[in-house]
């Protein structure tokens, strides 16, 4: 019966080794919430930082990450989709479309740190974009492209196809079986992958150092004519997001209460990541059942 | 009348056909463009440290000693290469045994707990923003190796643990997917010849899945390859080769970070940095072809 | 409808693009500014801006522009302090700080990406003579260091030459400089750093080793914190940065204070310099003006733990001679 005592001792080793990481990642999140929740409140979360005061805020670097997600994903998705159409669509295979896959699969594993290094060497000088929220978002652009284009084929992918060889039969060009047959039924994936996609985006701080700038301007939060520079919504504008302020007040702060403050910010970034999560998951579960009980 | 209507038709769809077709094919380029203009730049920025400044590459790979801004100035890298190699390394070296257990839990053990509570967090971790793991690294484990083991605290072994926590969902979701796309008919086969679990796992699972396992494995490795703030805040940035796993020690990311801001385009000290940039994306390739070459074999 | 959707997401992305290509213009119109005479010239590259810019409260002078200034870590909470109450006075100018380090200011301020460069030391030290000589340097303030140690070393003085052995690596325990048997951990900046420059230049005297096993941190904040929880460790930070969480060292039996800086006593000091290159226009030097300013100078200068320019008795050139004032 010695096999059965190996077999209950590697099962115990698992099953402790499966507790400790979940012990480890509770005491992981608990860690960081419990430590920072005390510090979040309204005020905390809308006024601005100060830099020697007690007392600031993180209300532009809230602002400025959720606003540079928007216009990262508003240049991420329709490239990202035209690529991943093509990929899954109009790509021969051969041997241009393995070296395209390569390309991608290439893309995709470069650390931010040399995509943000890429970023401050095209985006802000030779294109002189300068320390820039649109400098940032071309940055991240890049290392969330080949994420959308894969997930876009594998919302084609999942498309059945019967469904698309019906379109193609009634006489429909294949571009419009694309985009109102295939893209409308893999909607559920694609949307699940952009939401976690975004989470990524909210927390990227390396590729942003050298790119968004490390400081927030003046906001005038009445101004939202986009052109103008105090204006919250101009594009070309330095900005701080909420994971470079949190490296940044951790290294320079010298305001007295800087600990609290990032540990306060690191609880609103985990949230906020937790909750694009939980979204994802709710949306996408929410659309399936949507789909497969409606047909 | 039906004909021209038809032939109008039939120029739309064209139209469609062509503007779709233009519209992908643009992003694509786009793609492809990116990455190649990505090595153009930062190689034309790098390689400049050996026909610029005329640094020998073998005295780069080879030299031990970094002070870009002595007399005359020293450019050795291979402290920051092995500490980068040894960081990432330890981390899968923690966390690949963590990941297949959990792995395992997940598919073989208990499927219902593992599917609906311990994979979603543990994929909440990927998406856990690195200045956190570095903040957390810095007040919680830096000091607590300081009390436990001889040294600072900073060092190989706090990049490491924190490297290994980071990379733990990639591990973990790859191993996830292999066992479970593994065929019932192979355990069933095992299970019906009188093995036991753990007989099944060690002899049929395990080495089955083992290409795909270690396809995560360097993937996760691929990732603290290249990962910055987190390590940067716990490693402690010596230019030195530690002879420890609990003394300070430099990766390629570290330095970049530490002093690309302080330093001015063009000088011989910022070209070297980008050269440090122009080796870690140098490692990225391989990842990707020791990845591919994986893959090739767990399809055979 | 999908195929429409398609359209307008490509049509808002090539507009986005020509957008920023369009704006991109008047963007290092703004930045390139220093050769620009006057308000009037500006203005341009404020963009917009001009509706907000008429309600000037000084005395008749309207400016206006938009700036930009890169540069120093540690210097840009003051620069930032102050452009945010030199922008409430003067509300057509808006004035961006960046940080980015002072090599990232100072070449950014030479390429004209940028129209003040923030740095820590002189344009000199980083930049290439003939370059160095387009800019025009504006001291704004000082900043003294001092060598912190851990607070349980009873050492609490340590001369010019105990220090240079402990940073070349040639006194490796506490014991050999009259403190307990403990062995000494050093938190170095990266050789890039000009705080570390400046260490090495006024307290040392020398360029330190980066010794096997020593700690090397960029940030202050962190400096500050390795120092405060490691056994027997040694650092050196800005006077903006000490508190009792780190014990303060004299130097060769001076104490850090504003006093001993100002009268030349206490030598480990910089400068904080503001670079332009060539003569600055109008609404930039009322800025300048203003960061010199007693306002500044004894409000938010003092506030961050810096010791005012005008209150130095002594002047120091690139050099290290000092003169009288």
């Amino acid at each position: 019966m010695k096999a059965r005592t190996v077999d209950k001792i590697a099962t115990g080793i698992i099953m402790a080794v499966a507790g400790f990481i979940i012990l480890l990642l509770a005491g992981f999140l608990a860690y960081i919430i419990v430590r920072g929740f005390g510090h979040i409140s309204y005020d905390f979360l809308t006024s601005p930082p100060q830099t020697f005061r007690e007392g600031g805020g993180i209300g532009p670097q809230l602002f400025n990450s959720l606003f540079l997600l928007v216009l990262t994903m508003m240049i991420t998705i329709p490239l990202g989709l035209g690529a991943g159409i093509y990929m899954s669509e109009y790509a021969k295979p051969g041997r241009l479309t393995d070296f395209i896959r390569l390309t991608v699969e290439v893309l995709s594993s470069f650390p931010s740190i040399v995509v943000g290094l890429f970023g401050l060497l095209v985006f802000v000088n030779v294109f002189g974009f300068g320390f820039s929220l649109f400098s940032g978002a071309l940055a991240l652009t890049v290392f969330n492209l080949p994420l959308m284009v894969r997930i876009t084929e594998q919302g084609l992918r999942s498309v059945p196809r019967e469904q698309k060889e019906a379109s193609l039969a009634l006489g429909i060009s294949k571009w419009k079986t694309i985009t109102s047959v295939m893209l409308p039924m893999a909607v559920p994936v694609i949307l699940t992958g952009t939401i976690l996609a975004s989470g990524r985006v909210f927390g990227e701080a390396a590729a942003l150092l050298f790119t968004a700038g490390m400081s927030s301007p003046r906001l005038d939060f009445g101004n939202w004519n986009p052109l103008d520079p105090t204006s919250p919504l101009n594009p070309f504008r330095p900005a701080e997001t909420l994971a470079v302020h949190i490296w940044k007040i951790n290294s320079e702060g010298i305001a007295p209460d800087a600990r609290d403050i990032a540990a306060g910010a690191s609880a609103v970034l985990v949230m906020t990541v937790l909750a694009f999560n939980l979204i994802a998951r709710w949306l996408g579960r929410l659309v399936y059942r949507k789909f497969t009980s409606s047909r | 009348m039906a004909r021209s209507v038809e032939r109008e038709k039939r120029s739309k769809h064209l139209t469609e056909e062509w503007v779709g077709r233009v519209y992908t094919l643009i992003c694509v380029g786009l793609l492809v463009l990116t990455i190649f203009s990505m090595v153009y730049f930062v190689a034309s920025k790098g390689l400049s440290t050996f026909f610029k400044d005329g640094v020998n590459p073998i005295d780069l790979f080879t030299g031990v000693k970094w002070a870009p801004e002595g007399e005359p100035p020293l450019f050795g890298a291979l402290p920051f290469i092995v500490g980068s190699f040894s960081t990432s390394i330890l981390a899968a070296l923690i966390a690949a045994p963590l990941g297949f257990c959990a792995a395992v839990f997940i598919v073989e053990l208990m499927p219902k707990f593992g599917r609906k509570v311990l994979q979603p967090v543990i994929e909440l971790l990927a998406g856990i923003p690195s200045v956190v793991y570095g903040f957390v690294g810095l007040s919680v484990i830096v000091p607590f190796f300081r009390d436990i083991f001889p040294g600072q605290g900073l060092g190989l072994a706090a990049g490491g643990v924190v490297l290994s926590i980071m990379i733990l969902p990639t591990i973990t979701t790859i191993a996830t997917d292999a066992l479970a796309a593994l065929p019932a008919g192979l355990k069933e086969g095992s299970y019906a010849l009188g093995s036991t679990r753990w007989q099944t796992i060690y002899r049929i699972v395990l080495p089955t899945t083992l290409p795909a396992l270690l396809t995560g494995i360097v993937l996760g490795i691929a990732r603290a390859f290249g990962e910055a703030l987190a390590v940067q805040m716990v490693i402690g940035n010596a230019p030195h080769i530690p002879t420890s796993l609990f003394e300070s020690a430099s990766t390629l990311t570290s330095a970049i970070t530490l002093s690309m801001g302080n330093t001015i385009m063009g000088t011989a000290h910022n070209n070297a940095l980008w050269t440090l940039a122009l080796i870690l994306l140098t490692m990225t390739f391989v990842f990707v072809f020791i990845v591919r070459w994986l893959e090739r074999r767990s399809k055979v | 409808m999908k195929k429409s959707l398609m359209f307008v997401m490509s049509i808002v992305l090539v507009f986005t693009l020509a957008a920023c290509g369009g704006n991109n213009n008047s963007g290092t119109a703004g930045g390139n500014n220093s050769t620009n005479k006057g308000a009037a010239g500006t203005n341009e590259g404020a963009g917009t801006n001009t509706g907000t810019g008429n309600e000037g409260t000084d005395a008749g002078t309207e400016l206006s522009g938009s700036y930009l200034a890169t540069g120093s870590s540690a210097l840009q909470p003051l620069v930032d302090q102050a452009a945010q109450m030199f922008m409430e006075k003067n509300s057509g100018v808006t004035i961006q700080v960046q940080g980015g380090g002072s090599g990232t200011g100072l070449a950014q301020v030479s390429e004209g990406q940028a129209n003040i460069g923030n740095s820590d030391v002189f344009a000199e030290e980083k930049l290439d003579a003939d370059k160095a000589a387009e800019l025009k340097d504006h001291q704004v303030a000082v900043v003294a260091m001092a060598a912190v140690v851990n607070p349980e070393i009873t050492v609490d003085n340590l001369t010019k030459q105990q220090l240079v052995d402990i940073f070349t690596g040639k006194i490796t325990n506490w014991s050999e400089v009259g403190g307990a048997d403990q062995k000494i951990v050093i938190v170095n900046r990266p050789a890039s750093s000009g705080t570390r420059a400046t260490f090495e230049k006024y307290a040392l005297g020398t360029k330190a080793e980066d010794l096997q096993g020593m700690i090397q941190e960029d940030s202050s904040g962190t400096v500050k914190k390795l120092v405060g929880e490691t056994p027997g460790a040694i650092g050196y930070l800005a006077l903006s940065y000490l508190d009792d969480t780190v014990k303060t060292v004299k130097y060769e039996g001076v104490e850090a204070t504003e006093e001993n800086v100002a009268n030349g006593t206490y030598p480990v000091w910089a400068y904080e310099h503001m670079y332009t290159k060539g003569e600055p226009d109008a609404a930039l030097q009322a800025f300048l003006d203003y960061m010199v300013s007693d306002e500044v100078q004894n409000g938010v200068v003092v506030e961050l733990g810096y010791i005012p320019v005008s209150k130095m008795q002594i002047v120091r050139d690139i050099d290290g001679n000092v003169t009288q004032k």
